[in-house]
């Protein structure tokens, strides 16, 4: 654990009285405290391209009264910046009174380990993993022509500091491992990405030469690329794959589902709550408690136990996705979704891992009803427009799907679709759920925070593929 | 205040000293300072204020042809110390690649010239929130505007970026960036939309109603959409997508993607890739302009560079490491283009609407749909459906898709170029790609 005040002229009293002092007349507030040490090492075009480390400190000094938000941040921890922190916020809320609420839940449940993934394994070793990735990938197949492999680590940890001198901590680490390969055949060239990660060290993930498994992936995904025709355009049948995909229910639900969209009454669920907004057999929750899981936390950014919250219960909306300041508002409580990058933002309520669960159907009778339509394998990335609804993901790896069974691989398109009304259209959904990888990233007004996602396979009636034959 | 240039060349050159003392052949650092106060409103009421005050720290080191890099925020003697240790053990046990090093000292910027990037002027909080309640007020005057909310952001920041070569140089810039985002409703729907002004100096800034206006006005006509068939029809960027398209060609050309081979423009240099009416522009001295730059992000001085002449591809965006791999020298175009823009078509606005008797005109794309290796293009669109040169209905819930390749060579651009942001481009309208919709 860091301690925040050794290298400062700012003990903990000072610190514990300012904060005090200033949160005194707020409805809520906090000083939060951070500590992030971060590598990157990057194997490209036959070489180590960068080794990168990175550490750094700083705290955020936020106080909100009524709707108002007040938030001041530096990266030098001293009693001088606090003060002008201090200063700052009292002039933003000078007319604004509140009264504060000391009341935080308690948990003693851990989710991951204290540990440092950086530490945990030699530089030396992680260079070594990364040149046989190179060598295992370009003897595998004349057709590779490029391989990009990563490592990236952190270990992050956090104090936050409330009215009457609580204080809350923890220590996060996270590790992905990504391989990139771009084959080239007859003139054509097509890229494969798969990776995985974690709240481990890097070792739990790599165990068992595992890094091979990552390489064969990212390449068989190249290879069905290759050999890819032009996708079709226009309203048809889609089943999706168990896993990844689920990025489907964190764009198309999962964003319109976060508190303060909904206070604002800018989300297309804001007046939904109680109502049908999927088939039956539709249960989706977002839960922060798995273990190691890349969207879970011990407790959120400002402090309160994560836990696992039901949003879609048997196709009914049920709750909402909160953090304190949304959650006062709305009078409701907090999920423990109040998450920020870091110690520069401000915290908003942010999924963890996303997770549409299983019903009691396979993925063959999905594709035996299909008469014209695709199967989505895996997907890039995708986004939401809140406010309409509309949302959209790109196809990585898609299928035709003729008379029942799976035909030629299809090339990348968009799946484009209606948040509110895309979970009524699912008809079938599968017995297979499936945590994805460990390698999501969710950004929200320019805000990224690591996530995770799960579903089993489902079969969708009715979207819109955007290929290009009519 | 921003810290000033004495501070920033005092920490750059105790790394640069350090560095040099552990063993490192060569070393290169940049040192940044930057703070920012932003106010938030929503619904004519103050929201949020923030302020950002951040120091920003970078090095690499070198030993021969070894080179690993740190940053950190923390600019504390003892931390940095400990860092450049880390860093240079680092360095000693990464392996050996022939094109690391600095740039050429011939290349390094030596003359820097005055972009007037910088204005000193304070905008005060006060100012800010009396410049956001005019700016909403006008935002919300039409009763179908259910929610406002915009913000204004103030920023002074400062650097030197230095290096064991001798070079020693920063400068500070400024922006100030307002917008809005407004939300409409009738029984049909509900819709979002937006508008933003961002300038290096306070007096450039657009007007607050106009800029509320603009937004209301763009959210309102996007209400009760029709989602349209599948069809092949020529369809029109507006603004601000059609420089999203020069972002794309950007990235495409940049020595990175060249050098790795994974970009559909490889080995096209003095090929047709664009229809031959079409020129494209990289200039970096553009007097306050908001990608102006006096050298790049390693020194080396940049000067105005046609990428794009009468359809052909003339350049790439050459760095020193990537420059080394293809044999081609840094035009200064680390960290990518300046101020990016194609130059303006023969055709008005109104005459491109009417070009064709049915098109779709494009306000906002979604997703992440441009793949750089094959040129495939598609995404998530809205927009309205042009007939005779009229806007006839909102559209939404479609896709577009093509490739770049072929895009490209259908470019027709209108002559309406105004230079508001760091790239720029004329109303574009390309034919013969993919609408997917009902």
């Amino acid at each position: 654990m860091s301690n925040f005040f050794n290298k400062s002229d700012l003990t903990r009293q000072d610190a514990d009285k300012l904060v005090s002092e200033t949160l005194n007349n707020c409805d809520d507030g906090e000083l939060y405290l951070e500590e992030s040490k971060s590598e990157s090492i990057l194997l490209d075009d036959n070489k180590i391209k960068s080794s990168n480390y990175s550490s750094d400190l700083g705290f955020g000094f936020r106080a909100i009264s009524n709707e108002v938000v007040a938030y001041s941040y530096s990266n030098e921890i001293s009693k001088d910046s606090l003060k002008n922190s201090s200063e700052n916020l009292k002039s933003t809320l000078k007319s604004i009174k509140g009264t504060y609420n000391h009341e935080i839940p308690k948990s003693n449940k851990k989710f991951y380990k204290d540990i440092n993934p950086i530490e945990q394994k030699t530089l030396d070793s992680k260079l070594e993993v990364l040149n046989k990735v190179n060598e295992f990938l370009r003897k595998k197949d004349g057709s590779v022509k490029q391989v990009t492999a990563s490592f990236a680590g952190e270990q992050k940890s956090i104090e936050i500091i409330r009215s009457g001198g609580e204080s809350l901590t923890d220590v996060r680490p996270l590790i992905r491992f990504n391989v990139s390969v771009m084959l080239e055949k007859n003139g054509r060239k097509e890229t494969g990405v798969y990776g995985i990660g974690g709240r481990q060290s890097y070792d739990d993930y790599l165990k068992n030469d595992n890094w091979k498994n990552v390489c064969e992936e990212a390449f068989r995904i190249a290879s069905v690329n290759l050999e890819s025709k032009p996708a079709p355009a226009g309203e048809m049948k889609v089943v999706l794959g168990p896993g990844w995909p689920a990025i489907l229910i964190h764009e198309a639900i999962g964003h319109g589902l976060e508190g303060d969209f909904n206070r604002k009454k800018t989300s297309a669920f804001h007046n939904l709550m109680g109502e049908k907004v999927a088939s039956e057999g539709v249960t989706i929750i977002d839960d922060g408690t798995i273990d190691n899981r890349r969207g879970s936390l011990t407790i959120d950014d400002e402090g309160t136990p994560t836990e696992r919250t039901v949003l879609i219960e048997n196709g009914i909306l049920k709750n909402f996705m909160q953090d304190r300041h949304n959650a006062r508002l709305m009078n409701t409580r907090s999920t423990g979704s109040g998450r920020r990058e870091n110690y520069r933002h401000i915290v908003l309520p942010r999924m963890r891992n996303t997770m549409m669960l299983s019903g009691n159907q396979t993925q063959d009778e999905m594709i035996k009803s299909v008469d014209k339509g695709i199967f989505a394998v895996s997907f890039g990335g995708g986004q939401v427009d809140i406010t309409s609804g509309k949302f959209v993901f790109n196809c990585t790896e898609a299928y035709e799907i003729n008379n029942g069974k799976i035909g030629s691989p299809i090339k990348g398109a968009t799946l484009i679709g209606d948040g509110p009304s895309i979970l009524k259209e699912v008809s079938m959904v599968g017995n297979d759920m499936m945590l994805d990888p460990g390698i999501g990233t969710c950004g929200k007004a320019g805000q990224g925070v690591p996530v995770g996602v799960a579903q089993p396979s489902i079969l969708i009636d009715k979207m819109t593929v955007g290929g290009t034959k009519l | 205040m921003v810290k000033d240039q004495e501070f920033l060349k005092s920490k750059a050159s105790y790394c640069l000293d350090l560095a040099k003392k552990m063993g490192a052949t060569d070393a290169s650092v940049t040192v940044g300072h930057s703070i920012s106060e932003t106010v938030n409103f929503r619904n004519k009421s103050l929201e949020a204020s923030d302020r950002s005050d951040g120091l920003a720290l970078s090095i690499e080191t070198y030993l021969g042809k070894r080179r690993s890099s740190i940053s950190s925020s923390n600019l504390l003697d003892e931390n940095i110390k400990t860092l450049i240790e880390k860093c240079f053990e680092t360095t000693k046990i990464t392996p050996e690649d022939e094109f690391n090093s600095l740039p050429d000292k011939n290349l390094l910027a030596k003359q820097i010239s005055s972009l007037n990037l910088y204005d000193e002027t304070r905008f005060e909080n006060d100012k800010k929130i009396k410049y956001l309640k005019d700016l909403e007020e006008a935002a919300s005057s039409n009763k179908q505007i259910i929610n406002t909310e915009s913000s204004f952001t103030e920023n002074k920041s400062n650097f030197i970026l230095a290096n064991s070569d001798g070079f020693c140089d920063g400068y500070k810039t400024s922006s100030f960036t307002t917008s809005c985002v407004t939300v409409a409703k009738d029984e049909n729907s509900m819709e979002r939309d937006y508008e933003f002004s961002s300038k290096r100096h306070l007096s450039d800034i657009k007007q607050a109603s106009d800029l509320g206006n603009k937004a209301a006005e763009q959210t309102i006509r996007k209400l009760s959409p029709n989602k349209i068939g599948s069809e092949k029809i020529s369809i029109i960027f507006d603004k601000r997508i059609s420089k999203g398209m020069l972002s794309v060609f950007a990235s495409a050309i940049s020595a990175s993607a060249i050098a790795r081979g994974t970009s559909f423009l490889k080995d096209k240099i003095d090929h047709q890739v664009f229809a031959n009416s079409i020129n494209v522009i990289d200039k970096p001295d553009i007097i306050k302009g908001m990608g102006s730059q006096n050298f790049d992000s390693e020194g080396v001085n940049s000067n105005t560079l046609q990428l794009i002449e009468n359809g052909i591809l003339k350049n790439y965006l050459v760095d020193t490491y990537n420059g080394k791999k293809i044999n081609l020298q840094s035009n200064g175009r680390s960290g990518g283009t300046t101020n990016l823009y194609f130059e303006n078509g023969n055709i008005s606005y109104e005459d491109l609407l009417k070009k064709n008797s049915k098109s779709l005109y494009i306000t906002e794309t979604i997703g992440h749909g441009s793949n750089l290796v094959t040129g495939d293009y598609s995404v998530g669109a809205t927009g309205f459906l042009v007939e005779d040169g009229e806007f006839k209905y909102p559209v939404n819930e479609i896709t577009i898709a093509g490739n770049f390749k072929d895009m490209f060579k259908n470019i027709t651009l209108a002559n309406d170029l105004e230079f508001e942001y760091s790239v720029n481009s004329p109303t574009m309208m390309i034919e013969g790609m993919t609408v997917a919709g009902k």
